[in-house]
């Protein structure tokens, strides 16, 4: 459990990015904090590993205050996964996926057949890996990334905007991909997107936040679409408009879904008792 | 082709191989000079280099102190400091070092400048220490500009170590001052022929170690005619770090 | 500092031959360098050969390099011609990278449109790579005003009079003033030289006045 008590965090040069956060992440679950560009999510990220530290407030994971602990070791404990992968583009893949366990002294040959073996777990053909990250595709790149990140075996992953910079259908699969991964998995992630989509495919908890970090919503995505705060979270997550907001209208005696724009989204199928109604698209 | 071939026959010439001031004698002085000089202000520039590289600071003082340093006249320098210190080698030396400290303090800060700060950064959140960040990703990662400042430096130490011998009597610029004052220009030639031969082949061996030294996974690319052209370190931006002034 | 105000007359003296050493070369390695960077830029024979022995010629040192021009071409080793020929080959070895990379950074986007409105390539040089090469060029030419400079005190030690010749003459006579303004003269005829570029350059290139100092000029 990750849990923000009244953290705030203003830059060196006065941006006030964080003010007075409060939020409890539940373990093994995926949580994921979405927002506009600027509104602090990445700054709330990289203070769970100590990459920032907060100008008020404390973090603590499980019960343990991290201003306490050692940066270094902290983050060696937690995954990491960035945009643009992050890779160190003079090791070979497997190296790559091998450097935190190196640095914490596991010998070399344990280390790189871990590595392999994380290889099959993201879902990389071992031939990659003795490649070097220039010779990958992005969405490779990326599954190394995430590889790294699970190499130390680390309860928390901290994941910002992994799949940003990745075409639509390499996305999908990778998000697919994380899925299957946290069911077998079941780390506690910490996720970073302004994709809202990608935020209720993969979160259990949903954060949406605004300019500052401040919390317009914390719910499930159901919760958050059927019941939006406000107007911020409404026209945020699109629950007013299109391909959210569906109604049903009768069409040769079936009930059909349309969207706000008029176009059919899909059939109501089953018995159309409240709340049982599944939606193929 | 006369001259060349008198400057040809002096430097064949026995008599200039035995002696005081003999050619290889001269060689080796001109040579040890210069690496002498590359290692001292080395270890001046390179530990900035590389602060200012890691940390960022300090990064506009480097470059008006460089700037200011390569706008000075070598020649200058050097006949102030002699008349300052005297005639000898101690003039020299210190010149030379002042003057080849500034292409290598810019190689060794525009090599981490260069590194992409996304990889750094990842470095640092998966847990590299400061000190592992510095010796497993920045220095090698920028170590081809380095070459390529060490390797400016080197060819601005060995034309003005011949202009040295001015103010001392060492190296192979002893050949070209007498030959002019005594208007034997065989010896001049010779001595000018000796100096571009060990100018060039330094030139060649830092060419050659900067190509080294690019790390493997920065060197290929995914398409192999992507290959050739990538092996080399940027061309922008070593023009910009290791021209400007000898 | 007494020396310098008795001996401005001098100073002049060494200014003016300083400027005819160090002036033409500038001129000229810009001349030369355009069409060996073009070359250089367009073929990748021609760039390898180009840029290879440009690279050569300037890893040659300055001082055999006014000894061995003689043999080569026939100067007279003190004359000013033999000087403005081997600060030329500097220029030139110089300039011929900046031209041909400044060439390369010329938008292919922008190469394509001016291709496909009809322009052939000689009015697609001169209209549109050279302007939009202008910021990099301009940049190189400062680099090559400043070392060129630089450089022609060095044909003070073979005997043909400039600047350097204070530092000589200083030297030999025991006098630290007249080096000192030996050095003082040359870099601000180097920063006069690099100021009447930069001048030029906006009247050449008014555009450029909109943007902030492209990346090449302040890193050199
Ligand atoms: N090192 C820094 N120094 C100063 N200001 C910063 C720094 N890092 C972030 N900020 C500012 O803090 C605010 C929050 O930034 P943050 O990177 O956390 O946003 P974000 O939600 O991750 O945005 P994005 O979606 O664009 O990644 C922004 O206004 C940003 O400009
Ligand atoms: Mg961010």
């Amino acid at each position: 459990m990750i849990e923000f008590r009244s953290v705030s965090k203003q830059f060196p040069d006065g941006t006030l990015a964080v003010d007075d956060f409060s939020l409890t992440i539940p373990s093994h679950r995926t949580t994921v904090l979405v927002g506009s560009s600027g509104s602090g999510k990445t700054t709330l990220l990289r203070m769970i590993n100590r990459m920032v530290d907060p100008t008020s407030g404390a973090i603590e994971i499980d019960d343990v205050d991290i201003a306490s602990l050692e940066p270094v070791k902290l983050r060696r404990s937690i995954g990491y996964v960035m945009q643009n992968s992050g890779l160190l583009p003079h090791r070979k893949v497997v190296d790559n996926v091998a450097t935190v366990p190196l640095l914490r002294g596991v010998p070399r040959k344990t280390a790189r057949a871990d590595a392999l073996a994380l290889l099959d777990t993201v879902g990389l053909d071992r031939a990659l890996a003795d490649r070097y990250p220039s010779q990958l595709s992005g969405g490779q790149q990326q599954r190394v990334g995430v590889a790294r990140g699970l190499a130390v075996n680390p309860n928390i992953l901290l994941m910002d905007e992994p799949f940003g910079a990745v075409d639509p259908i390499v996305r999908a699969e990778l998000q697919q991909e994380l899925i299957r991964l946290q069911t077998e998995l079941g780390k506690t992630v910490v996720f970073v997107t302004h994709d809202v989509d990608e935020a209720f495919l993969l979160g259990d908890q949903v954060v949406i936040l605004q300019e500052g970090g401040r919390i317009a919503q914390i719910g499930s995505p159901a919760d958050i679409l059927a019941n939006p705060a406000n107007d911020f979270v409404a026209s945020f997550v699109g629950a007013d408009r299109g391909k959210r907001a569906l109604h049903v209208e009768r069409s040769d005696g079936r009930d059909v879904l349309v969207d706000s724009d008029g176009r059919l989204a899909g059939v109501l199928v089953g018995d159309a008792v409240p709340g049982q109604a599944r939606v193929t698209p | 082709m006369t001259i060349f071939g008198a400057a040809i026959a002096w430097i064949l010439d026995a008599a200039n191989y035995t002696g005081a001031g003999a050619i290889p004698g001269r060689v080796l002085e001109h040579l040890g000079f210069t690496f002498l000089t590359l290692v001292v202000a080395s270890a001046i520039a390179i530990p900035f280099g590389f602060a200012i590289g890691h940390t960022g600071r300090g990064r506009g003082l480097a470059v008006a102190v460089s700037g200011g340093l390569r706008a000075i006249p070598t020649l200058g320098l050097l006949t102030l400091v002699a008349l300052w210190i005297g005639i000898g080698l101690g003039a020299p030396y210190v010149a030379l070092t002042v003057l080849a400290i500034p292409p290598i303090l810019a190689g060794a800060y525009a090599g981490f400048e260069a590194i992409d700060r996304g990889a750094i950064d990842a470095a640092r959140a998966v847990g590299m220490s400061e000190a592992q960040i510095l010796g497993q990703v920045e220095i090698p990662l920028g170590l081809p500009l380095l070459i390529g400042g060490l390797r400016s430096a080197a060819l601005q130490v060995v034309a003005t170590a011949t202009l040295a011998a001015y103010v001392a009597d060492f190296g192979l610029g002893r050949y070209l001052f007498s030959g002019l004052k005594t208007r034997d220009y065989a010896q001049m030639l010779g001595g000018s022929i000796l100096v571009v031969v060990l100018a060039l082949a330094l030139e060649g061996i830092f060419a050659m170690i900067q190509r080294i030294v690019v790390p493997r996974g920065v060197a290929t690319s995914r398409l192999p005619v992507d290959r050739a052209r990538s092996a080399r370190p940027r061309p922008g931006m070593e023009s910009a770090i290791t021209k400007g002034n000898r | 500092m007494n020396w310098a105000w008795t001996n401005l007359d001098l100073i002049w003296d060494r200014t003016i031959d300083h400027l005819i050493l160090s002036v033409p070369p500038i001129i000229l390695s810009f001349v030369i360098a355009l069409p060996l960077g073009w070359l250089a830029n367009r073929y990748r024979l021609s760039r390898g050969v180009i840029l290879t022995a440009s690279g050569l010629l300037y890893a040659i040192p300055s001082f055999p390099m006014f000894i061995v021009l003689p043999a080569l071409v026939g100067t007279t080793l003190r004359s000013p011609l033999n000087l403005v020929i081997a600060l030329t080959i500097y220029g030139v070895a110089l300039m011929v990278r900046v031209v041909a990379d400044g060439l390369a950074s010329v938008d292919v986007d922008v190469q394509r449109s001016a291709v496909a409105v009809g322009f052939s390539t000689w009015t697609n040089f001169w209209q549109v790579e050279l302007p939009l090469a202008g910021p990099v060029l301009l940049a190189g030419l400062r680099v090559v005003a400043v070392s060129t400079v630089s450089l022609a005190t060095v044909g003070a030690v073979i005997g043909a009079q400039s600047l350097g010749s204070l530092f000589t003459d200083g030297f030999q006579r025991g006098i630290q003033a007249e080096i000192i303004a030996g050095i003082v003269a040359t870099v601000l005829l180097a920063l006069l030289l690099d100021g009447a570029l930069v001048a030029a350059g906006r009247i050449a290139l008014p555009w450029t006045r909109l943007r902030k100092t492209s990346k090449v000029e302040t890193a050199t």
